[in-house]
């Protein structure tokens, strides 16, 4: 199995390639197209602002790349947001493969980032979340979400209902950090390898 | 629910954990590695590296245990000390922590907040603040280069109107440490925390005075913190993160399992 971790340029990169190597599984980071579309799955990280993150993915010529990948693919945290149609942060238009959107989170008078562990519910048939218990705690970092809708695959709430992970066909995306989550992290990234 | 979270901080000089009393007299307590390790599993929630030498000594520090601790570590972990630039944090992050706490440095050159916001994200950027209680004046008070007794100063600014600084500039997170109470196990400063979190939006730290299980209690119920930070009563064993996360369960603070 050859998994590729698509080098966005991101900070997270290293723990991504950490948690999966923790699991046995060798990985290559990359930003080269011919080894990203020749990867039997694909993860794509990142961490930071949706603007500055796609200007990154367009500077590297991966768009079109990553928009065509047929393989499964796991996008994380900001990875997730990117595979959307468009992000209000910076009114930026995403890589479109899953049909969402994202908004910055109304959450009344709690605090944003919305950070720390929280729990999740996840939908039952959901191969990622396969072995996963509702109630599991993982680690979110994020003002902006996608709300609960046609392609959500996990929910969570902090003073809103949103999506802690969507899905559509090949592509998957986690609003939580896995790589972050201790053995529930651990488990889901565990489960994209192995069932996905 | 979202959880509070435990934090253990390791006070970090020349590559070992260490621990003072108030800033000063700093003991051994172990290897960085292993303590990590063993906090991850004790069900810590996240974990701080506070190089305490950094940014009072200029010189360049080592950082390469940053991707030891990333290796082994499967919680969030953020380091602090000596992050003077967009490019030591980039190093620091690329290394595989998730955040950099900055303190001295963003006192030295605001604008550092903000590039730090730009470049990496709101999420990576922690402001550790330093206040003390100055009786005299009656006023709390930032202090700068803390790690080093002989070159700690007295900042111009009140520790509320960094606060409200920091977050117009970008700060994703604040670590407010309350001097007077560091190291003593006296509790947490309750009332000054209290008084910050009514003007932070931002996800607020305890720092500095953790002694007891209530202690614990006592500032996620009167202060409203995200999180509760302490370093002694973990690293000498008084209080184990298992019992206390089950003590804090049992009063009805949402705890991660």
């Amino acid at each position: 199995m050859k998994l590729v971790i698509v080098d966005t340029g991101c900070a997270n990169i290293a723990s991504v390639r950490f948690a999966v190597e923790r699991l046995g599984c060798p990985v290559t980071v990359s930003d080269d197209p011919e080894v990203i579309k020749s990867a039997d799955k694909v993860i794509l990280p990142g961490v930071g602002s949706a603007p500055a993150a796609m200007q990154k993915i367009e500077t590297k010529g991966l768009i079109t790349v990553v928009r065509e990948l047929s393989q499964p693919t796991l996008g994380i945290c900001l990875g997730m947001q990117l595979m959307t149609r468009q992000s209000e942060e910076g009114h930026v238009a995403c890589l479109g493969m899953i049909a969402s959107e994202v908004k910055r989170m109304q959450v009344g008078n709690l605090r944003l980032p919305h950070m720390g562990w929280n729990t999740i519910t996840a939908n039952p048939d959901s191969p990622l979340f396969e072995g996963i218990a509702d109630g599991s705690y993982f680690y979110f970092v994020h003002s902006f979400a996608v709300s609960v809708g046609d392609y959500t695959l996990a929910r969570c709430e902090y003073g809103m209902p949103f999506s802690a992970s969507i899905g559509q066909g090949n592509f998957m995306g986690v609003q939580f950090h896995p790589e972050r989550s201790g053995e529930a992290g651990s488990r889901l990234l565990h489960n994209f390898i192995s069932q996905c | 629910m979202l959880a509070r979270r435990i934090i253990p901080c390791l006070d970090v000089k020349d590559g070992k954990v260490v621990k003072g009393v108030q800033f000063r007299n700093h003991e051994i307590v172990g290897d960085i590695v292993p303590l990590a390790e063993q906090y991850a599993l004790a069900g810590a929630d996240e974990l701080v590296f506070y190089d305490i030498t950094a940014s009072s000594d200029a010189r360049v520090v080592d950082k390469s245990w940053v991707s030891r601790i990333a290796e082994v570590i499967n919680i969030p972990f953020c380091v602090a000390g000596g992050i003077k630039s967009v490019e030591d944090a980039g190093k620091v992050l690329e290394m595989g922590a998730d955040k950099v706490s900055i303190n001295s440095p963003a006192l030295a050159d605001p604008s550092l907040i903000t590039k730090l916001h730009d470049q990496f994200g709101q999420q990576c950027v922690v402001i550790g603040i330093d206040s003390y209680f100055d009786q005299s004046s009656n006023t709390y008070q930032v202090k700068q280069f803390t790690g080093d007794e002989k070159r700690t100063l007295t900042t111009g600014w009140q520790t509320a109107d960094w606060v409200k600084e920091v977050q117009q500039r970008g700060a994703g997170e604040i670590v407010l440490n309350c001097m007077n109470q560091d190291g003593v196990r006296q509790g947490y400063d309750i009332a000054q925390l209290a008084a910050i979190r009514a003007s932070c939006q931002v996800p607020l730290i305890a720092s500095g005075g953790a002694g007891t299980m209530e202690h614990f209690k006592a500032v996620f119920e009167q202060a409203d913190v995200d999180g509760a930070l302490a370093a002694s009563v973990f690293h000498k064993g008084i209080i184990a993160i298992p019992a206390l996360k089950q003590y804090l369960r049992d009063q009805q603070i949402p705890m991660r399992s």
